[in-house]
């Protein structure tokens, strides 16, 4: 009993010990990482707020205050050039995206679900090396096969489908290497559950899986979609002249210098930015929110 | 054991026949004909000749309607023969290398505090940092790089601060330099450089790190020692993504380049867009790739290490 109490009140000590001499390690590095973070946020974030506060610039002079003004926003918001890029750039993120998805979809399925096949160490090369090449070489290299292509066969001719399917290309590996990562960590037993009880590996899919992986889908559309909203040079080198996108536009724009119609263009582009994350990881705190309470009451109900 | 071959038979049975080529064919076929077939074209056009006014401006190596494909082929080496007699190409190879290595070793050296600070937060508040890291990459790459114009222009922010705070007299030459283009790929890439740093940084087992301290191991020792070692997956993922990605960089130095930066991405740019020397582009692009190849199968292999250790 005795040597009991002993060893625990050395046990405490040892505690005691050990967080007196841990704090002034801790309250040094908890210094430490403010400095880190708060240099990092604001080599970050610095120049973008350069940007934002000279929007609303009078002077065309872009680096000197003069005054504030919106009309460069009126400005943006007329130029036809402009409103015709957008259009032509939200078309193809919107429909790159959404074949990406299917494409980056299938590959992860491939990846993860089945073993091993002819060719497996090629295909999980072909699917993820855009990801990593520069983007000059795929440019060129796209370019070439369309021009290869439209001798032989006489299509595609340069312009919005080549400009398609070059981000499709390059954006499948994006959603794949999302939803792959989240297939990974799906819990197995329910669809063999489902393929026990009979269930067909396409009805499994379509009801198990598919909902279960639906968030990585999202956020895999999502990164597609701004993947393909922000290349330029890909583009350049596969689009024709009918067919500018934004940062097409913004890149013969931005060449000649400054122009404070640009830096309207990154304040709403960083304004649409900010909404949706925010709104985006309302949603997930939320749910994460909702999951951990449904998980108590869970345990309540057991008790 | 029994259990787990029960559950492979299984696997296997899962998907078959049909459905197994049918869920391959759709990636597999679109993959092959637009980002393997194109690397053949490269490899064919750069053993091309370059002639002016056709279309398309090169010669090919077999002609087509001949009978004895043998006699027709040929293989032009003057490309490469070119590349490899101007020292101006060699030259912006080893400069695109040596800016893409240096801008590497700024990201590490930057991200990696950042990571660990990120790592080492509450976990409330990680994911919102996270996503403060990732959000500037959500936006424009271009008008990040259109930010930095503005600021290291002669009469541009920096400039004025420093004149304002009396540090400098005359405005300093700081856009259109190699500065400006280490400063932009560093901006550029560091998110890139930050969320493998982080994943591999939260996952690092403290115990030892502990254990470390209270064998008497100094802090500098024991982060060099026992820290940094548990994280080398993430420094090689990371450093990737920044290097390759850099070496064939076009924007950046573009923008903020001088003259002189003649990276290898721009210059192939130049080759295809202003001399309409596709042949010579291609043979530029081969060799470029040539040089990748092994910072991208170490990639690979960190990629791979990790996905059997996350499987485990």
């Amino acid at each position: 009993m005795a040597e009991d109490v002993k060893e625990n009140n050395a046990a405490q000590a040892a505690t005691i010990v050990r967080t007196v001499r841990k704090n002034p390690r801790c309250t040094r590095s908890s210094i430490l990482k403010f400095i880190f973070l708060s240099f990092g946020f604001m080599f970050l974030y610095l120049p973008i707020a350069t940007l934002i506060v000279f929007s609303f610039n009078e002077s065309k002079l872009v680096t000197i205050w003069s005054g504030f003004s919106v009309k460069w926003y009126f400005e943006l918001l007329s130029d036809r050039q402009m409103i015709d890029a957008v259009l032509n750039s939200l078309i193809i993120a919107f429909s790159s995206a959404s074949m990406s998805v299917i494409i980056g979809t299938l590959a992860a399925i491939v990846l993860v679900k089945i073993g091993r096949f002819k060719g497996e160490s090629m295909f999980a090369l072909f699917i993820t090396a855009p990801m990593v090449l520069p983007d000059v070489i795929i440019g060129l290299s796209m370019l070439l096969l369309f021009v290869a292509m439209s001798n032989i066969i006489g299509w595609p001719e340069k312009g919005m489908v080549t400009i398609w399917i070059s981000m499709v290309t390059l954006t499948s590996a994006y959603v794949t290497v999302v939803v792959r990562s989240r297939m990974r960590e799906l819990d197995t037993s329910i669809e063999e559950a489902a393929l026990d009880l009979g269930a067909g590996p396409i009805k499994t899919f379509f009801t198990i899986i598919l909902p279960s992986i639906m968030p990585a889908i999202v956020s895999g559309w999502l990164l597609a979609f701004t993947l393909s909203m922000d290349d330029l040079v890909i583009t350049q080198f596969v689009a024709g002249p009918n067919s500018s996108t934004l940062p097409v536009l913004v890149f013969s724009k931005v060449r000649r210098g400054l122009n404070p119609e640009i830096n309207a263009l990154a304040t709403i582009i960083v304004f649409i930015v900010s909404v949706c994350t925010f709104v985006y990881w309302l949603s997930r705190v939320r749910a994460d929110r909702r999951r951990k309470r449904d998980m108590r009451l869970a345990l309540n109900r057991k008790d | 054991m029994q259990n787990k071959t029960y559950k492979i038979n299984r696997r296997q049975k899962k998907l078959s026949g049909w459905h197994k080529y049918a869920v391959i064919a759709l990636p597999y076929l679109w993959m092959s004909l637009f980002f393997f077939v194109p690397f053949l074209i490269i490899l064919k056009i750069s053993f091309a000749e370059s002639i002016d006014d056709s279309v398309p401006p090169y010669t090919s190596l077999i002609s087509f309607n001949s009978e004895d494909l043998k006699l027709n082929f040929s293989a032009y080496l003057g490309n490469y023969a070119a590349i490899f007699d101007d020292s101006t190409y060699l030259y912006s190879y080893l400069k695109s290398i040596k800016i893409a290595f240096i801008s590497t070793l700024l990201c590490l050296l930057i991200g990696y505090p950042m990571a660990w600070a990120i790592a080492s937060s509450k976990s409330s508040l990680r994911n919102a940092l996270l996503m403060l890291v990732i959000m500037p990459s959500w936006t424009s790459f271009l008008i990040r790089i259109y930010a930095w114009m503005g600021i290291l222009k002669p009469e541009g922010y920096l400039n004025s601060l420093l004149q304002w705070l009396n540090i400098i007299d005359e405005p300093l030459q700081l856009l259109h330099t190699d500065l400006a283009v280490y400063i932009g790929i560093v901006y550029a890439y560091l998110p890139f450089m930050i969320l493998p740093l982080y994943t591999a940084i939260v996952r690092v087992d403290y115990t030892i790190i502990e254990a470390g301290y209270d064998l008497g191991c100094r802090p500098a020792k024991c982060f060099f020692k026992l820290f940094v070692p548990q994280t080398y997956s993430g420094i090689i993922a990371g450093s990737m993504l920044v290097f390759i990605p850099a070496v064939g960089e076009y924007i950046i130095p573009e923008l903020l380049g001088g003259p002189g930066a003649n990276l290898i991405g721009r210059t192939i740019w130049d080759e295809y867009f202003m001399t309409r020397d596709w042949p010579l582009a291609a043979a530029l692009a081969t060799i470029m790739l040539l040089i990748l190849v092994v910072p991208i199968v170490l990639f690979y292999k960190t990629q791979r290490k990790e996905i059997t250790q996350g499987a485990k």
